[in-house]
Order: C-alpha cells, then sequence, then structure tokens
C-alpha cells in the first residue's frame, strides 16, 4: 500500500480525504530516486478548484513525459486541514509521492487570480520554504511563478525566484536541461538564476531594482545582475499542433469543478473587448487544426472514461471549424452517453441548433454578455454586441423552447453614466418583452426568467483600460442600487432578477491587479494575521486586509482610484506581452470616443503581435 | 443481460466515499468499453447499483455492484478488463451472469462479515482479557442497548441480530463479526464493540478499530456471489 503523509486519524476528521491521497486515474507513479528533477506542480487553492484548471494538466503530462522529471501536485489544504497541520508541525506535501515538497527540485506556482495571493504564502509556509526568495538556500527549490497573473508580477516579485512569462509549453525543456547541467557541474542556485534569466521569457525578479517618485510612481526599473535583460518578452506557441496536449488527464475521485475532459480549440481571441486581458496578452488568436482535436477528443475520452467533453476558449464561435468539429463530436459520442457542452458560443441560427441537440432545452439556460448596459458604453468597451443581435438571438431561443436567459453586466466602467447603468435594467426588460410578444400564450412554457448580474469592473494591466480610475467601494454599491431601483421600475419586474458582486474584494483585487512591489509587505502582512482563501466569501477577512493597508502605510486609492498620466511607467511595463503600449494608448484614446475597433479578421488594428509571425495575423496571406 | 461484480478496496480507497465510487466505476466502466446498458431519456445514465454502501475508513474483500450489459466477453475476460483499468487498491474479483428475474443485489443483503483488528496505538495492555471479556459478552442471552431514532430513544437487543463473533489470538489479534445488513436492522460492526467496550470500561474512539468488511450475503447467508454463474 502506497505510505501517505497524513494519519487514518487526520484524514478521517478532515472534510474530504480525498483531496490529500493522490492516486486518482492517470496520476502518474515513479521512483523519485530514477530521476533528475523533481518538480511540484501548484495552484494555490483547493482540490476541486485546483484539478479543474486545465494549463496545470497540460504541463503535468508534458513534464512527465521526459523520463529524467518527475512532475507532482501540491494544492493549498483546505482550512481545516491547514489548522492540523500548522500543530502537529506536519509539512506540506506532493500528492503523488507524499514527500514532502521542500525537497523538491522546483516549485512551480500557478497565477490564475488575485485573490489567492495569501494562499501562495500558505504553500511556502507549510513547506517550510522562506517566503522571501532572498531567504532562500541551496536546498530549498527554486520557487517559479507563470499564469495570467504572472504579467504583472511585481505584487510577488519577492515570494519568487523566477516568474515564466507566456505560455509553457516552450521553454521548460531548456530550463530542464539547464538546472540539471548547472547541478552537475557544481553550480550554486545563483548560478542557475543567472543562467534561467538569459531564457527569453524568464523574469528573475532578484535581479531587478526599482527606484520611485516622491509621488509614489516609478522612476525608473532596470536589472541590476548583467545576466539580466531589461525587457521580457512573453512565450508562445506559434504551431499549435507541434504543442504537446493531454492524453491522460488525472481523474479526481471527488466531484470537482470542471468533471469532463477539456478540450481546447485555440488561443488567443480576435474580439479585442477593451476591458479583457486574456484578450490581449494572449494574442495573436492560433487555432488548433480539427484533425488533432479529433484526435485528442478520443484519447482523452479513451483514457479517462469522463461523460462529457467541453470546448475551452475565450470565444469558441470564432474557432474557423466549429461546425465541423462540434459534428464530429455529436456523430461521435452522442450515442455513446458522453454529453457535449459548448461554452463561450455567440447565439445565433447554429448555436441554438447545436445546443438544441446536446441539451435538455427545458432545463438549460442561454447566456449572453452584453457587458454594458447601452449602446455607447458596448462601443466604449469595443462589445461587438448590439442590442438588435440580443434581441433576434433571444427571440430565435425562445421559439426553439428557451425559457431562461442570463445576462452578464460590468459596473464602473470608464465613462458610465446613470444611463448606462439603466441599461441593464431597461435591456433586461426588452428581454422579458421579447419573450411575450413572439411566444403565443397557448406555446408558452411558464414564465420567462431573465437573471442579470454584474460585476465590478477592475482595470487590468495590458488592456486599454489600464489607465482607468477604479470605482470606490461605495461608488460601486451606489451603482448596483441605482440598477437595482430601476429594475423595480420595469413592467415585466417579476419575470426580472438582478444580483451583483461583492465590492469589498473588488477593490482589492484592484490592488492586486495594478500593484508594484511595495504592495507585497501588504499581502504578507494581511497572511500573517489570518488572510487565507481570499477568493472564498465565507473566509474573505477585508478588515485584516485594511488594517495591512495601515500598518504597511500603502494607500488603497493610489492604486485604484488614482489618474494615470499616460506617460507614467507602470509596474509591468518591462515584459512585452507582443500588444504594444502605444496600441494601447491608441485604444484607450478611441474608448474616450467611443469608437469601435474592428476584430483581427475584418481588418488588422496594428496591434503589435504580429511580431510573433503567425495565427490570425497570417491567416489567407499564404 | 444482468451481471454481478464482486470486487475489493484496499489501502488508501478507503478514504473514497460511497458516491465517489460509483462514480469511479461509471467512469471505468467507459475506460473498459463495457458494453453497458443506459437508461432512456435526455441523460441516459449506466444501469448500475450497488449491494451496499461502505463507510469511509473501512476497506473490503467482497463489495458487489449490479450492471446491465448488452452483451459480454467471457468472465475472465471482463474481468481482465476492468483491472487494466483500476487503480491500485480496486481489484475486480468476479464478473457473473445472473438469471434475468434475479432480484437486484441492493434488495437482498441482509448480513454481512467484518474482521476488526486494533489500530496501531490503540491495542489495550490487556489483550487477553479484552478479547475473552468480549466472548463471555457474547455469550450473553441478551445485549440491550439503546438506539437513538427520529422520534426519540428505543431500547433494542443487539443479540439476535450479531450472528456470530470470534476472536482470533496471535500477534495480530482480531475479532470477527458476522451482522444483520441491509435497509432494516441494520448493524454496524463498530456499534457491537462500542457497547462491549463501553460495559468493559475500554475507552473506545472512531479510530480504534481498523474495520474490514469480508462479504456480504443474501437471506440463509448466501454470499450475493453464488447467485450468479461464471460465464466461460
Amino acid at each position: 500500500m502506497r505510505k501517505l503523509a497524513l494519519s487514518d486519524e487526520i484524514l478521517l476528521s478532515v472534510d474530504k480525504p480525498a483531496r490529500y491521497i493522490g492516486g486518482e486515474v492517470n496520476s502518474v507513479m515513479k521512483d523519485p530516486e530514477k530521476v533528475d528533477i523533481r518538480f511540484a506542480m501548484c495552484f494555490p487553492d483547493v482540490y476541486e478548484i485546483s484539478m479543474s484548471h486545465l494549463g496545470l494538466q497540460i504541463l503535468y503530462d508534458m513534464f512527465n513525459r521526459r523520463d529524467d522529471v518527475y512532475c507532482e501536485r501540491v494544492f493549498s489544504p483546505w482550512v481545516d486541514l491547514d489548522r492540523i497541520m500548522r500543530e502537529k508541525n506536519i509539512p506540506l506535501f506532493a500528492l503523488e509521492s507524499q514527500d514532502p515538497v521542500k525537497d523538491f527540485d522546483f516549485l512551480g506556482i500557478t497565477l490564475q487570480y488575485e485573490m489567492c495571493y495569501t494562499n501562495i504564502l500558505q504553500v511556502l509556509e507549510l513547506s517550510g520554504i522562506p517566503l522571501h526568495a532572498d531567504e532562500r538556500g541551496e536546498e530549498d527549490p527554486i520557487v517559479i511563478g507563470g499564469g495570467p497573473c504572472a504579467y504583472n508580477p511585481e505584487p510577488l516579485a519577492v515570494f519568487f525566484d523566477l516568474f515564466y512569462m507566456g505560455e509553457g509549453e516552450t521553454l521548460y525543456d531548456e530550463i530542464f536541461d539547464l538546472y540539471k547541467a548547472n547541478k552537475k557541474q557544481g553550480g550554486s542556485r545563483k548560478d542557475f538564476l543567472e543562467k534561467a534569466a538569459e531564457l527569453p521569457g524568464i523574469y528573475v525578479p532578484g535581479f531587478y531594482e526599482v527606484d520611485y517618485k516622491e509621488d509614489g510612481t516609478i522612476a525608473a526599473f532596470r536589472p541590476i545582475n548583467s545576466h539580466a535583460k531589461p525587457v521580457i518578452t512573453k512565450e508562445l506557441v506559434m504551431d499549435m499542433d507541434s504543442a504537446p496536449y493531454i492524453r491522460k488527464p488525472v481523474v479526481p475521485f471527488i466531484k470537482v469543478t470542471q468533471d469532463r475532459v477539456v478540450l481546447e480549440i485555440m488561443r488567443g481571441c480576435i474580439r479585442g473587448c477593451r476591458f479583457c486581458q486574456a484578450g490581449n496578452v494572449y494574442r495573436p488568436l492560433r487555432e488548433h487544426s480539427l484533425e488533432y482535436l479529433k484526435d485528442y477528443a478520443n484519447q482523452m475520452l479513451k483514457s479517462t472514461g469522463h461523460e462529457e467533453i467541453s470546448l475551452s476558449s475565450l470565444s469558441s464561435s470564432d474557432y474557423s471549424k466549429l461546425e465541423g468539429l462540434v459534428n464530429y463530436l455529436m456523430e461521435e459520442f452522442k450515442g455513446k452517453g458522453i454529453n457535449i457542452s459548448l461554452p463561450s458560443l455567440r447565439i445565433d441560427a447554429f448555436s441554438l441548433d447545436v445546443m438544441s441537440k446536446v441539451q435538455d432545452v427545458r432545463k438549460s439556460s442561454l447566456t449572453f454578455a452584453p457587458e454594458a448596459g447601452s449602446q455607447r458604453l458596448r462601443d466604449v468597451i469595443n462589445k461587438g454586441l448590439t442590442e438588435e443581435v440580443i434581441l433576434k438571438g433571444a427571440a430565435d431561443a425562445f421559439h426553439g423552447g428557451w425559457n431562461r436567459v442570463k445576462l452578464y453586466f460590468m459596473l464602473g466602467l470608464p465613462t458610465e453614466t446613470v444611463e448606462d447603468m439603466e441599461g441593464i435594467a431597461l435591456l433586461a426588460e426588452k428581454v422579458a418583452e421579447t419573450y411575450y410578444e413572439e411566444i403565443p400564450k397557448s406555446e408558452r412554457h411558464g414564465k420567462v426568467q431573465v437573471v442579470a448580474s454584474s460585476s465590478f469592473f477592475v482595470p487590468k494591466p495590458f488592456t486599454p483600460f489600464q489607465w482607468a480610475k477604479m470605482c470606490t467601494k461605495e461608488e460601486f454599491l451606489e451603482r448596483a442600487y441605482i440598477v437595482r431601483n430601476k429594475f423595480k421600475e420595469m413592467l415585466n419586474y417579476k419575470s426580472l432578477k438582478y444580483n451583483w458582486h461583492e465590492a469589498d474584494l473588488t477593490v482589492l483585487e484592484g490592488v492586486l491587479a495594478r500593484g508594484d512591489r511595495k504592495v507585497a509587505a501588504v499581502v504578507e502582512e494581511a497572511y500573517k494575521n489570518g488572510a487565507l482563501y481570499d477568493s472564498w466569501s465565507e473566509h474573505f477577512k477585508n478588515d485584516i486586509w485594511m488594517k495591512a493597508f495601515e500598518t504597511c502605510g500603502l494607500s488603497i486609492d493610489f492604486y485604484t482610484t488614482r489618474e494615470r498620466s499616460l506617460d507614467e511607467i507602470f509596474p509591468w511595463d518591462f515584459i512585452d506581452c507582443g500588444v504594444s503600449k502605444k496600441f494601447l494608448i491608441r485604444e484607450w484614446k478611441q474608448a474616450m470616443e467611443a469608437q469601435v475597433t474592428p476584430n483581427c479578421r475584418q481588418k488588422c488594428s496594428a496591434c503589435g503581435a504580429m511580431k510573433f509571425k503567425g495565427g490570425v495575423c497570417f491567416e489567407n496571406k499564404n | 443481460m444482468k451481471i454481478r461484480i464482486k470486487f475489493a478496496k484496499h489501502g488508501t480507497m478507503k478514504f473514497i466515499g460511497h458516491l465517489d465510487v460509483m462514480r469511479y466505476f461509471q467512469k471505468a466502466m467507459r475506460r473498459a468499453d463495457v458494453d453497458i446498458r443506459y437508461s432512456e431519456g435526455f441523460s441516459p445514465h449506466q444501469i448500475m447499483s450497488f449491494a451496499a454502501p461502505l463507510g469511509v475508513g473501512l476497506t473490503s474483500n467482497g463489495e458487489y455492484l449490479d450492471i446491465e450489459v448488452h452483451s459480454t466477453g467471457s468472465s475472465e475476460e471482463m474481468i481482465r478488463k476492468l483491472n487494466d483499468v483500476m487503480v491500485e487498491g480496486f481489484q475486480i474479483l468476479s464478473w457473473k451472469k445472473l438469471g434475468d428475474d434475479a432480484g437486484n443485489a441492493m434488495s437482498l443483503v441482509d448480513s454481512a462479515d467484518y474482521t476488526l483488528t486494533f489500530r496501531k496505538g490503540y491495542e489495550p495492555e490487556d489483550m487477553e482479557s479484552f478479547l475473552s471479556g468480549l466472548e463471555a459478552f457474547y455469550s450473553r442471552p441478551s445485549i440491550p442497548i439503546i438506539k437513538k431514532t427520529k422520534k426519540g430513544e428505543k431500547e433494542m437487543d443487539l443479540k439476535p441480530l450479531v450472528y456470530a463473533c470470534q476472536v482470533t489470538r496471535g500477534e495480530t489479534p482480531s475479532i470477527f463479526v458476522k451482522v444483520s445488513t441491509g435497509s432494516s436492522n441494520n448493524v454496524k460492526p463498530e456499534l457491537f464493540l462500542e457497547t462491549y467496550c463501553n460495559e468493559c470500561g475500554f475507552p473506545f474512539s472512531p479510530f480504534t478499530f481498523e474495520i474490514q468488511r469480508e462479504e456480504i450475503y443474501a437471506p440463509g447467508f448466501v454470499p450475493l456471489n453464488d447467485l450468479g454463474e461464471n460465464i466461460e
């Protein structure tokens, strides 16, 4: 029997012990003695969230294809086990070998959302690894960060030895080879970091220094080690079909958020929504071929036994071979008890036809993401969706048998007026009215249900809105109340529902998203005072964070509501993600004029990503 | 065609709860390409039912599930196919064909065998007096207990529901019990041992024993396995 790091008594007294035992279908077992490199791949959240993350499974599969590397998983222990591990001094362990993380060569942490930052410190502390990179010794693992939040790594800079910018498939082989060679030559930790710093997408924060102006903004950012380069260019896969995908995804025993095969059909997005970080940093759009996807769909369904397959991308409707792919999946798998789920589809005749075939119309709801309540504001954010298209889509859907619609919005967008806010209620009302106009009484299946939700807008790095002033908590809530009150005036009020997100959390997310190196002290202070699992509303303790800002002498407004000038040096400006600052400034100005920019397939807007020489930028140009 | 599968659950798999074991087997059927029948309707599910849920923390040498299939290979082939897709800790022991009118495993469950051993660190100082005391306890004509029900407390006699209790002495002493199981008069083996411990003053905790289910029986102490036939 496999030896476990935790005793029966502990495992039988915590919630969901299966989170900590490993041994799942397709989890990789190797003899740690027979590899050169041990890599602990960490998602700093609870098992069910972590195991739903596609990127982690891709890298896990890819690393373990190498005979000299053993990649294992490590996640945040839930609060019940966290308490026990601290009380009993049990070191954090990896799921496969159950060995302490501290014995590994690397600890790679994926940064998927800002509110997991205190969990990173939890993982480090429970592992017995010093929180600060400059306090680590030769025996400590090299701590690597990657993922979307690495596009502004500065609030975490002191905690990481290095950051990997961009897509993981391209550089890790070189990193591993470098590490092995360095170890063989008897090189030190610093020797390795210096060699790694010369690789294109690698940022070693310890090799850089920041000077600040009196007003707290950045005066200069520069390398202080000859191996470090001034600009870090993101890594990306240019030939998608040559990249390894997952052949054998790990199949959790317990139900996780993403309990299905996930097939990534493409990366990047042509749309250019001005609030969206993913749409900018993952440019250009690059597709997988149909043959590649068919092959992996078959392999993954066979190796997992999952009963569902889902397509993944930022906007599936923009995949040029979508129809062929969906038809293939339906013909091949529908009769075998396998469900097909199609998130992020634009509502049109094709998608409604497909959806009516793959899901139970009566039970499912239709989702639109207009993001803003008025056409003017939708033009500001460059969201191409018009009211006409939404109402036409809704009408078609109602005829197809649906009677539940979800609408997603953001509040606090730049230039937003009361009219824009009230537009949310008016649009929801029009959708409801469409139902009653289109569907005769005799054919209705009960009332129509329109649920509108709004999140609060957080300006993100590498978007045209990175200069935007964010709302205060009070302003956010005020706006939500304006929308709510407008809903109450609507004729079909009883068919409508309106929800909004938590404002406290949004403000903090805003600080961490555009934070600088100084913010690290706040994260550490909040963590030391008990902040953990901040993205879980039942565990989020706003007062601890507020006090941490006070203790560290940092102003929240400096990071959120402050007006930023176009020539300000941002903490993330040293990263080159393809999209140029010049383009972002142009887009920011266009936004202020409520001018839309065409998508990448309509017309190239010279964003800068063409320099990677591939993807949508070169479609039909052969 | 109705099929009864017997499997063992060992090692770290004791931490996987019943609902997750069901999900595990649904996926295993697809991995092994078992030609299983699905229910009709918009979201079809596999026709599959388990004999008796096993509590988290327990291991077993005798778990059962019934399925319906359109076609099947020989028992040997099907056992191999399924074992090829099992994880460490789950092992398929038999694959048997049931008669078309056979009742499902769940409705047949009547009794079960368990072996209990002391978890390391929980052994009594005087093992012999604990074991001989247990034998004397079991030989009583009645063992009254207070059972908490939804309506309140009621007194009942455990004795007629514990069909056997045997002690094995030696390096690793163990206690074997055969108890009533199923929807009515379900007796957990630890209830019997807890009653004894309370009586003799031995501190009982949920961790005192490692418990393993050995077999599940239909009425008349017929192992569920014996109701099916091997496929050659």
